[in-house]
C-alpha cells in the first residue's frame, strides 16, 4: 500500500515483446512479435479476427504462457518469476476484457474494491463492508471518475453493458495500474456507449499518466484515442505509425 | 397433407411405414423390462385374499383412532419440539460440512482429481444410504437418544446439499474467475468473492429443501430409538392406543405442513430480494 510508484527513479518500458512465439498445438498462432511500449503512450493493436490479439494480449498478465521468446513486464522477465511474484505483477496490470467480467450478484463498489485483491491480505478486499475505510474510499473514487459513484450499491447484474464495462475500468484503476491493457473493451457495446467508454479509457490513462494497450476493430478508436497504432498479421508486428501520422486510408488497406 | 407446398414432390413418395423394427437391443430390453415387472408382482407376495382379510381390521383400527385422544397432547407438543431441533440441528450441521465438501466434489473448484474422486465417493455414500440405516448405525454407536437422529440427519444432509452444491458449482459460468485471478486473487478469495456469492441463490433453494426434508425424516428416526417423536408413535401403535396414535399423526402432519409453508414463504422471500 505504498504510494504509486512515481518515486523509481529510471523506469523500464512498461512492455517488452522480443521474438514472441505462441502455438496452439501444431498451428503457430505469434510467429515472433517484437514490440515495446513506451511509457505513458496509448497504443491500439489492431488486427483482423483470429489473427492473434487476444492470444498476444494474454500473455502478459501470463493468462497463457508463451512458446518462445521473451516477455518483460514492468521490468521483470516472466518466465522466470515465481508463483508470488506473478501474482504482485498481475496486481499492477489492469486488464479489461471484451466481457466486462465483473461478479454479477455483487454490488458495483465491491466489484471495485476487487481491484485491490492483489495487494491487501487475505479477506480485506472481498466485500466492500469488510474492507478497510481507505480502501472503500479509493473504490469510490475509482467509481467517480468512471461516472458511477451513484451507481455504488447497484448490484453490477442491473446495469447496462456499457455501465458494467466502466465498472470493470474502475476496478482495473483500483489496481494502481501501470499499464492497461484492453481487449477489445467496446466490441459488445453499443455504437454510443462504446465511444464513451473509449473515451473514457483514453482520457483517465492520460491524465494518469498510465500506459495502454488496447485492441479494437475500430479505425476510428484507434486514430482518436491512441498515440500509436501497431498492426498484428500473419502472427507478426508489420504495421507501427503514430496515430497523427497515419490516415483511416492508410489503416483500412492494412485490412486488405 | 399432400397439397403443403412446403413439401417436396419426393416426400409423398417415400411415407414412413407405420412401424419400425426397433432394432435386437431395445426388443431385448422391452423384453427384460416385462419379464422384471411379472417377477416384482409375483415375488412381492401380493395376495387379494389377505387385502380382503385386514379390510375388516383396518376399519375397527381407523374408528378407534377416532376420536384422537388429547390427554397427552402437552408431552407430544414438546417431543415434537424436540424433533424439530433435531432436524434444524441436524441440517444446519449438515449444510456446513457440504459447502466445502462440495467444493472438492465440483469438477470445476475441485483442487485435485483424487480430491474430487474422493469427496465425490462421499457425497454418494451419505446420500445413497437410507436415512433409517444410517439411524441404526448411529443409536448402535453413540445411543440411543436425539443425538443419533442429529448425526443421522446432519449425514443425509450432507448426502443432498453436498450433491446439489457441487452441481451448482459447476453450472455457473467461470469466466470471470480469470478476470479475478488477473487481478491477483487466490482460491479461496475467487471462492469467497465469487463462486459462493453467484451461487448463494441455488444454495438457499438447496438448503430449504433440504430443511423440509429433514423434518420428513426426523419424526420416523425414533422408530429406531434415534429421538424425536417417532418412538411414541410406536409405543402408542404397539400398546393399541390408536386414539393417541392419530393425535400424533395429525400433530405430524400439522407440523410438517406448517413448515413446508414456512419454507415456501422463506424461499420467494429470499429469492426476490437476493
Ligand atoms: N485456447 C486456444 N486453443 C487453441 N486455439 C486457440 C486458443 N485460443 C485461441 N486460439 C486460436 O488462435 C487464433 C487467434 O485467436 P485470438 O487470439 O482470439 O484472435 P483475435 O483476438 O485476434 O480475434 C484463432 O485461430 C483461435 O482459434
Ligand atoms: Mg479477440
Amino acid at each position: 500500500m505504498n504510494a504509486p510508484s512515481s518515486t523509481t527513479i529510471r523506469t523500464p518500458p512498461p512492455l517488452i515483446f522480443s521474438e514472441v512465439r505462441k502455438s496452439y498445438g501444431e498451428t503457430e498462432i505469434l510467429k515472433g512479435v517484437t514490440l515495446t511500449l513506451n511509457r505513458g503512450e496509448r497504443t491500439a493493436l489492431l488486427g483482423s479476427n483470429g489473427s492473434g490479439k487476444s492470444t498476444l494480449l494474454r500473455l502478459i498478465p501470463r493468462i497463457t504462457a508463451p512458446t518462445g521468446g521473451e516477455i518483460h513486464v514492468l521490468g521483470k522477465e516472466l518466465q522466470h518469476l515465481s508463483r508470488k511474484e506473478l501474482k504482485l505483477l498481475r496486481a499492477h496490470i489492469g486488464f479489461v476484457f471484451q466481457k466486462h467480467l465483473l461478479v454479477p450478484r455483487l454490488s458495483a463498489l465491491t466489484n471495485t474494491v476487487h481491484g485491490a485483491l492483489g495487494r491487501t491480505s487475505f479477506g480485506r478486499a472481498w466485500f466492500h463492508s469488510l474492507a478497510p475505510q481507505p480502501i472503500r474510499e479509493e473504490a469510490l473514487a475509482c467509481l467517480e471518475k468512471v461516472g458511477l459513484a451513484n451507481h455504488a450499491l447497484k448490484q453490477t447484474r442491473h446495469l447496462s453493458g456499457g455501465q458494467s464495462q466502466r465498472v470493470a475500468i474502475a476496478r482495473a484503476l483500483m489496481q494502481r495500474p501501470e499499464l492497461i491493457i484492453a481487449d477489445e473493451p467496446v466490441a459488445s457495446l453499443d455504437p454510443e456507449s462504446g465511444e464513451n467508454v473509449m473515451r473514457l479509457l483514453g482520457e483517465l490513462s492520460q491524465t494518469d499518466n498510465l500506459s495502454l494497450l488496447f485492441s479494437t476493430h475500430h479505425l476510428e478508436h484507434a486514430l482518436n484515442y491512441a498515440d500509436r497504432i501497431v498492426g498484428l498479421s500473419s502472427g507478426r508486428i508489420i504495421f507501427d505509425k503514430r496515430s497523427d501520422q497515419t490516415s483511416l486510408e492508410e489503416l483500412r488497406s492494412f485490412y486488405e | 397433407m399432400s397439397n403443403d407446398p412446403a413439401l417436396s414432390p419426393q416426400a409423398e413418395l417415400s411415407l414412413p411405414p407405420r412401424f419400425r423394427f426397433p432394432g435386437m437391443g431395445r426388443t431385448f430390453g422391452i423384453i427384460a423390462l416385462f419379464a422384471l415387472i411379472s417377477l416384482s408382482l409375483h415375488g412381492a407376495e401380493i395376495s387379494f385374499s389377505s387385502f380382503r382379510e385386514g379390510i375388516p381390521y383396518m376399519k375397527e383400527v381407523l374408528f378407534e383412532m377416532l376420536p384422537p385422544d388429547l390427554s397427552r397432547i402437552s408431552n407430544i407438543g414438546a417431543l415434537l419440539l424436540d424433533t424439530l431441533y433435531m432436524a434444524i440441528a441436524g441440517t444446519c450441521i449438515g449444510v456446513l460440512f457440504a459447502l466445502p465438501l462440495a467444493v472438492l466434489a465440483a469438477r470445476t473448484t475441485s483442487p485435485h482429481t483424487a480430491l474430487y474422486a474422493i469427496s465425490r465417493a462421499s457425497v454418494s455414500l451419505a446420500r445413497t444410504v437410507p436415512d433409517l440405516v444410517w439411524a441404526l448405525f448411529f443409536v448402535v454407536t453413540v445411543g440411543i437418544g436425539s443425538f443419533a437422529g442429529v448425526l443421522t440427519i446432519a449425514i443425509d444432509t450432507l448426502g443432498f446439499c453436498g450433491r446439489f452444491f457441487a452441481e451448482s458449482i459447476e453450472e455457473i459460468d467461470h469466466s470471470p474467475e480469470e478476470a479475478l485471478e488477473t487481478l491477483g486473487a487466490g482460491r479461496c478469495a475467487i471462492l469467497a468473492t465469487y463462486i459462493f456469492p453467484t451461487c448463494t441463490p441455488s444454495f438457499i433453494n438447496t438448503v430449504l429443501f433440504s430443511l423440509e426434508k429433514a423434518v420428513r425424516s426426523s419424526v420416523v428416526l425414533g422408530l429406531v430409538g434415534a429421538g424425536g417423536i417417532g418412538v411414541e408413535l410406536k409405543v402408542a401403535m404397539d400398546t393399541l392406543q390408536y386414539g393417541q396414535a392419530s393425535t400424533i399423526i395429525l400433530c405430524i402432519f400439522v407440523v410438517v405442513l406448517v413448515v413446508e409453508q414456512m419454507s415456501t414463504r422463506a424461499r420467494t422471500a429470499l429469492l426476490t430480494t437476493s
